[in-house]
């Protein structure tokens, strides 16, 4: 969808405004809004851009640079820490080679931090893209890494297949 | 319709789909379709059951039996041996004392189901289904105050049962909706704060998954007593099973015409919207989640004029948290002294809580204001997991840090008040002595500094001194004098932040040098005799590094 359709479904009113950011962030396949995005945003809602911008990054869940196919956000709160989301991002760290904010070469994760996600009750928790992953140890990440790159391997194959 | 002998409930809630619930519930249907057993036994999903330590469970009615641990290949034999063959597989069975959601069961610390309020129907009936919940009273109290009470009754009664908010600030919720109700003109707005950012708290998630219409039951009760015509679910956007659920739950609601033009024919007019956020803990304060509804950075509002008299849209609006609007229809069915019944004079009815960190049993429960941390950890959460108690958290990262000799203190309003303590969100963590005091002060820190909307000086850079003196303490390189800094930081955050949000990181600090001082002083390197630095830019490039 382009941004013109994006702002013609939600409706061209500022209170829509979140719901458009989130709408144009996921159809961007590097899942950030673009400068080029945004410009045009402001000229359709009206809307100055550094408005645009100073919103946009007030909220955790928006990016104004490129990520990767999957965003990986571990929780950082103080429930998960206690029960050692450290080991788990050193994990993270030793599988991925990046750190928090970075993406890897291959272009398939992000990590991130993120605050509380609410399944405290099976902390440590990360997410990665829509998905909770709950009861984290060092092999139980690496094991949802390893399916995930797996899966688009076999992708990949069959894309060259067809 | 032949009714079911059996009825398998698998509690699929976001805790529970992490670890493949939905697989095992489909299983079951798979499995016992593939017998001919469809017709005599049920599967479906329902909320959580409370404890979330035994992985996917399965409970079967009316043996009374729940299975833990389940994966799809255990279902495949459970389903052969206890249904077909009639013997249930012992090995998986949790034992006899857990949970079990029957409310008919004498003793509640086992079910913990009695005396239920706001999750008598969680894990009990079919979120999905309309009529499983109306089936358990629900929306009689709607349909009792659209036929038989005026506005000015719902909210009386309302009153009448001193309920207080449940989000954290505990103010009376009667009171609140009175203020709403006596502003006039037409266009008024009711909002379900449901952005739970507060670290450790998941409760109101529990709430709208597996009972999401009584959410809806009582934020339509709301805009009649106030006299609005359109209330909004203002939602984090990771809580995607909420939003299914409420938005499944909202199209049953109009289709039975229990939201819409004309409810219940009695000419009232309420429907509701879903507003997604876009993660911003300042959000959960309810000028700043007003602010990002208008579709704006969430920067709290400057207070007076409150949300009821000028809030979304510049209109009279009514903002309540899930927990609370979950405990009206309750009120308005039952009645207010009913309600009374249960909890303390100042703080009746029930409080959810949820317990998390070294205990046995983590999850979701709901009990009277009676009950004290003792009797919560030990009867509740079924003891330590690991070591020995040493402080709890009580209300979230912004709640006070406690230790030991407070473990005897009933956990209301008022009791916690006299010994200089808040009750909070309901979160209450719990920690073994293998968590150090610094440590944990400095996870809290962190979180508020990247939390803080940047709109006041004293939580914008106030946080940044803390985390970085919390760092210094931690690592034991702290400077003599950097105990006294952190102690007036506090005062400046308790007195001077704009919104509560703000002044609520004084609580974990102020309580944890009121009961571990020797501790956190440990953390002072008063033997290299550095030379006393300067504060301003040390700290700040401590916090960079």
């Amino acid at each position: 969808m382009t941004v013109a359709e994006i702002v013609e479904k939600h409706g061209n009113h500022r209170e829509n405004l979140l719901s458009i950011l989130h709408a144009i962030q996921d159809a961007a396949p590097d899942r950030c809004l673009h400068r080029d995005a945004l410009d045009e945003l402001s000229e359709l809602m009206k809307i100055a851009l550094s408005d645009l911008v100073g919103t946009a990054t007030f909220y955790s869940m928006f990016s104004l640079t490129p990520r990767g196919r999957h965003i990986i956000r571990l929780c950082e709160s103080p429930p998960c820490y206690v029960l050692g989301s450290d080991n788990i991002l050193e994990a993270l760290r030793e599988r991925l080679s990046i750190g928090i904010g970075e993406t890897t070469p291959d272009g398939l994760f992000t990590l991130e931090h993120t605050s509380c996600l609410g399944a405290c009750g099976v902390a440590p928790v990360m997410s990665i893209d829509d998905e909770v992953y709950g009861n984290l140890t060092a092999e139980k990440v690496n094991a949802i890494i390893d399916r995930i790159v797996d899966d688009h391997i076999t992708a990949a194959a069959a894309r060259k297949a067809d | 319709m032949a009714q079911p002998r059996t009825v398998v409930m698998v509690p699929v809630d976001a805790d529970t789909v992490t670890i493949g619930a939905r697989d095992v519930k489909n299983r079951f249907a798979e499995a016992i379709g593939r017998r001919g057993l469809a017709a005599e036994i049920s599967v479906f999903e329902v909320g959580s059951f409370g404890p979330s330590d035994a992985g996917v469970i399965a409970a079967v009615q009316p043996d009374g039996l729940v299975y833990g641990g389940l994966t799809p290949e255990r279902v495949d034999r459970i389903v052969e041996e206890h249904f077909v063959k009639g013997r249930p597989c012992r090995e998986w069975l949790l034992p006899g004392e857990y949970p079990l959601p029957d409310p008919r069961a004498a003793d509640a610390r086992r079910t913990q189901y009695a005396g239920r309020i706001v999750l008598d129907n969680c894990g009990r009936i079919n979120p999905e289904r309309i009529d499983e919940y109306i089936a358990n009273d629900g929306y009689f109290a709607l349909g009792k105050a659209l036929s038989e009470m005026t506005p000015a009754a719902v909210v009386g009664e309302v009153k009448q049962s001193g309920l207080r908010g449940r989000g954290g600030a505990g103010f009376p919720t009667g009171l609140k909706w009175g203020f709403c109700a006596a502003e006039s003109g037409p266009e008024k707005y009711v909002i379900c704060n449901a952005d739970e950012g507060e670290p450790g708290t998941f409760k109101d998630r529990l709430i709208m998954e597996g009972d999401p219409h009584k959410v809806i039951e009582g934020m339509a009760l709301c805009g009649y007593a106030i006299g609005a015509h359109q209330g909004y679910i203002y939602i984090r956007g990771e809580y995607k099973l909420s939003i299914e659920r409420l938005h499944q739950a909202m199209a049953a609601a109009r289709d039975y015409g229990l939201l819409g033009d004309n409810i219940l024919d009695s000419g009232f007019r309420f429907d509701i919207e879903i507003k997604i956020g876009a993660g911003a803990y300042v959000c959960g304060e309810e000028t700043a989640l007003i602010e990002s509804m208008e579709g704006k950075r969430g920067l709290p509002r400057l207070k007076p004029p409150f949300p009821a008299q000028a809030g979304f849209r510049q209109k009279p609006t009514n903002v309540n948290n899930v927990e609370t609007l979950a405990n009206i229809p309750a009120i308005i069915y039952r009645g207010a002294d009913w309600f009374r019944r249960a909890g303390t004079e100042n703080m009746p009815g029930t409080k959810v809580y949820t317990i998390l960190g070294h205990v046995l049993r983590p999850g979701l429960i709901e009990v009277s204001g009676g009950v004290t941390l003792r009797d919560i950890i030990g009867d509740y959460a079924g003891g330590m997991k690991t070591g020995t108690f040493k402080m709890a958290q009580l209300g979230g990262t912004a709640g006070d840090l406690i230790g030991g000799e407070m473990l005897d203190v009933p956990l209301n309003y008022d009791a916690l008040e006299k010994v200089g303590h808040t009750l909070g969100s309901g979160a209450i963590l719990i920690m073994n002595e293998s968590v150090g005091v610094c440590d944990f002060l400095h996870a809290c820190m962190r979180f508020f500094a990247h939390e803080s909307c940047g709109n006041c000086n004293p939580c914008r850079n106030g946080l940044r001194w803390l985390t970085a003196i919390t760092d210094r303490l931690k690592r034991g390189t702290g400077y003599p004098g950097d105990i006294e800094i952190m102690e007036e930081i506090a005062t400046v955050l308790k007195t001077a932040a704009f919104c509560p949000l703000g002044q609520s990181p004084a609580g974990p600090i102020v309580s944890a040098l009121r009961y571990f001082r020797a501790e956190i002083e440990k953390g002072i390197d008063r033997k290299s005799a550095r030379p006393k630095p300067d504060h301003t830019a040390r700290a700040l490039a401590t916090f960079a590094g």
